[in-house]
C-alpha cells in the first residue's frame, strides 16, 4: 500500500520511525502480557512486578507516541495513506496501552489468587489458559498484520474474537456452578472472574487493532461492521 | 392513528446535484503540441471544483478554454465540447461568440490585476461594456457586487480613487467583484490567492465559500490543502489527462489511482 518515496525524505523517515515505534509498543506489550499469564498459571510472583514495571513504560511509550502523531499533523498535513496510517497508528496506540493495563490487573490478581492460597481451589486455571493463549495470540496476529499491512489476516483475527469471547462465557458458567456448590469458592472463583474478563477485554482491543490495519490498507472502518461487510471491506481492490 | 401535516417537511432533503456544465472529450492544442488529452468532467452548479496536478499538467489549460481565452492566440485548437447548462449551448462552439461567453463565465487571474482606473469603474467595466448606463443602475450593481466580494466596507469610501492604491489582497476582491458585476453564472479561479499572504488568502476563501451559494465555481490550485478546505469536488491532471475525479473527501482520504494518492501525499516524480 505504501507507494514510493517522498519528496522531503525527513517525512519518509518521520513515517518509517512511527511504525517502528508502535510495532516496539507492541513487543513491549506482548511480552508484559505473555509474563502477566505466567505469573497467574504457575504462580510466579516475582513476574507481577516486571508486569507492573512494564506497564510504566508502555505508559511513556503511549504519551511519546502522542507526541510524534501530533508533530507528524501538525508539520506534514498528511493525507490519503500517510492520513490514514497516522490515524490507525493513534487508535492503535491507545488500544495497546490498554491492553497493559489488563494485563497489569491479571498480574495483581494472580498476587492476591495466589498469597490467599485459594488457588488449590480452583480448578478451572487449565481454561484461563487456553482463554489467556487464545488472546495472546490475537495480538500477535494482529501486530504481525500491522508490521506487514495484510487486511486479510487482519480480518481473520477480527473473526477469532467471538471465539475468546465464548471462553469466557464458558468459564464464567462454570465458576457459577461452583460458587452454588461451595460458596467458600466465591472469593476465588470472583477473582478469577476479572482475570478472565481481563482476557476477554484483549481479546476487544486486539480486535480493534486488526480494525485499525484493515482502515490504513482499505479506508475502512469495520469497527461495528458485520461479518459480511467485514468481508466486502477486504475484498475491495486497495 | 397519527397523522403527518403535508405543511412541514418531513425529511431533511439534500441538495441535489445540478451540472452548470460538462466537458466532454475535451482535447487541445497549441499547434502541434496537445495540451489536453480527450478529458471529459462534470462542473455541479453551486458547488466548488478543484482542478490539481503539477505544472504543466494542463489544468489552467482547462480553466481557460471555459471562456475561450486560447481563441486570442493563433494556431490553438479545440477538439471536443464543454456544455454549459441549462441551455445546454457549447462553450467551444465556433459560432458563439466568446464575449458572450465570458458575460456568463467570469475569470479571476492568478495576481491581482485591476485595470488602471478608478475602485468603481474597474468593477462597471463589464455592465459599461454590455450596455448598461443609467448611473443609478451602475451604481446599484457595482456596490452589489463590491457588497458581494466582501470590499464594499473596505471600499466604499475609496470608489473614485485609483484602484492600485488597493492592498494585495483588496485588489483580488475587486477583481472578483468586477468578475460577479455581470452576474456570471460560473467563475473560473487561476490560483487566485498564490500571490496573497495567508490572511488575505482566507479572506478569498471564505468569499468563494458564500459565493457558490450563487455561482458555480472552478478553481485551479497549486496548493492541496487550499483544494482539500474550499472545493467540494476534486478533479487531478496529469500531463494533459484527467486521472481521478471525485468528491474532495474521498480524493484526500482514499483516492483510487496510485497516481492521485502520490501526488497529494507528496510522493511525486
Amino acid at each position: 500500500m505504501v507507494s514510493g518515496e517522498h519528496t522531503i525524505k525527513q517525512y519518509d523517515q518521520e513515517l518509517e520511525s512511527l511504525r517502528g515505534r508502535i510495532l516496539q509498543m507492541g513487543g513491549l506489550v506482548e511480552s508484559q502480557l505473555r509474563m502477566a499469564i505466567d505469573c497467574f498459571e504457575h504462580a510466579d510472583l516475582r513476574k507481577a512486578d516486571q508486569v507492573v514495571e512494564a506497564d510504566e513504560r508502555v505508559d511513556e511509550e503511549e504519551i511519546e507516541l502522542a507526541r510524534v502523531i501530533l508533530n507528524l499533523i501538525v508539520r506534514r498535513q498528511p493525507a490519503a495513506n500517510d492520513l490514514r496510517l497516522i490515524m490507525g497508528v493513534s487508535r492503535a496506540v491507545t488500544d495497546l496501552e490498554r491492553i497493559g493495563d489488563e494485563a497489569t490487573k491479571i498480574a495483581r490478581a494472580a498476587r492476591w489468587v495466589h498469597n490467599k492460597g485459594v488457588v488449590v481451589r480452583m480448578p478451572r486455571i487449565r481454561d484461563i489458559s487456553v482463554s489467556a493463549e487464545a488472546a495472546l495470540s490475537m495480538l500477535r496476529g494482529a501486530l504481525d498484520a500491522f508490521a506487514r499491512l495484510d487486511a486479510v489476516a487482519a480480518a481473520e483475527i477480527i473473526r477469532e474474537d467471538e471465539g475468546v469471547d465464548e471462553q469466557f462465557r464458558l468459564i464464567l458458567r462454570q465458576l457459577l456452578t461452583f460458587m452454588m456448590e461451595d460458596p467458600r469458592t466465591i472469593t476465588g472463583s470472583l477473582d478469577t472472574v476479572w482475570v478472565a474478563k481481563a482476557i476477554e477485554r484483549i481479546g476487544d482491543h486486539s480486535k480493534n487493532i486488526a480494525g485499525d490495519v484493515i482502515f490504513i490498507v482499505q479506508g475502512e472502518d469495520v469497527r461495528h461492521a458485520t461479518p459480511e461487510q467485514l468481508a466486502r471491506a477486504v475484498s475491495q481492490p486497495s | 392513528m397519527t397523522s403527518v401535516s403535508l405543511d412541514q417537511p418531513t425529511a431533511q432533503v439534500a441538495d441535489p446535484l445540478a451540472l452548470k456544465a460538462e466537458v466532454r472529450d475535451l482535447s487541445f492544442y497549441y499547434g502541434t503540441f496537445q495540451g489536453l488529452k480527450s478529458l471529459s468532467l462534470p462542473v455541479y452548479q453551486n458547488r466548488v471544483t478543484a482542478l490539481i496536478g503539477p505544472s504543466g499538467c494542463g489544468k489552467s489549460t482547462l480553466l481557460r478554454c471555459f471562456n475561450r481565452i486560447h481563441d486570442l492566440y493563433p494556431g490553438n485548437r479545440y477538439d471536443g465540447s464543454i456544455t454549459l447548462h441549462p441551455d445546454r449551448i457549447d462553450i467551444l462552439d465556433r459560432n458563439i461568440d466568446p464575449m458572450d461567453v465570458r458575460m456568463r463565465i467570469g475569470m479571476v487571474f492568478q495576481k491581482p490585476s485591476p485595470f488602471p482606473t478608478t475602485v468603481f469603474e474597474n468593477v462597471a467595466y463589464g455592465l459599461r461594456l454590455r450596455g448598461v448606463r443609467a448611473k443609478a443602475v451602475l451604481a446599484e450593481k457595482v456596490e452589489y457586487a463590491l457588497r458581494s466580494a466582501a470590499l464594499w466596507d473596505e471600499a466604499k469610501d475609496r470608489l473614485h480613487h485609483d484602484a492600485s492604491n488597493l492592498s494585495g489582497g483588496q485588489q483580488q476582491r475587486l477583481c472578483i467583484a468586477r468578475a460577479l458585476a455581470t452576474d456570471p453564472e460560473l467563475l473560473l479561479f487561476d490560483e487566485p490567492t498564490s500571490a496573497l499572504d495567508p490572511i488575505a488568502t482566507a479572506s478569498i476563501e471564505e468569499l468563494v465559500d458564500e459565493l457558490k451559494a450563487r455561482v458555480s465555481i472552478l478553481m485551479v490550485t497549486h496548493n492541496m490543502q487550499q483544494a482539500a478546505r474550499c472545493s467540494d469536488f476534486t478533479a487531478f491532471m496529469y500531463l494533459g489527462e484527467l486521472v481521478e475525479f471525485g468528491p474532495t473527501e474521498q480524493i484526500f482520504f482514499k483516492p483510487s489511482k496510485k497516481q492521485t494518492e502520490d501526488y497529494i501525499t507528496g510522493r511525486f516524480g
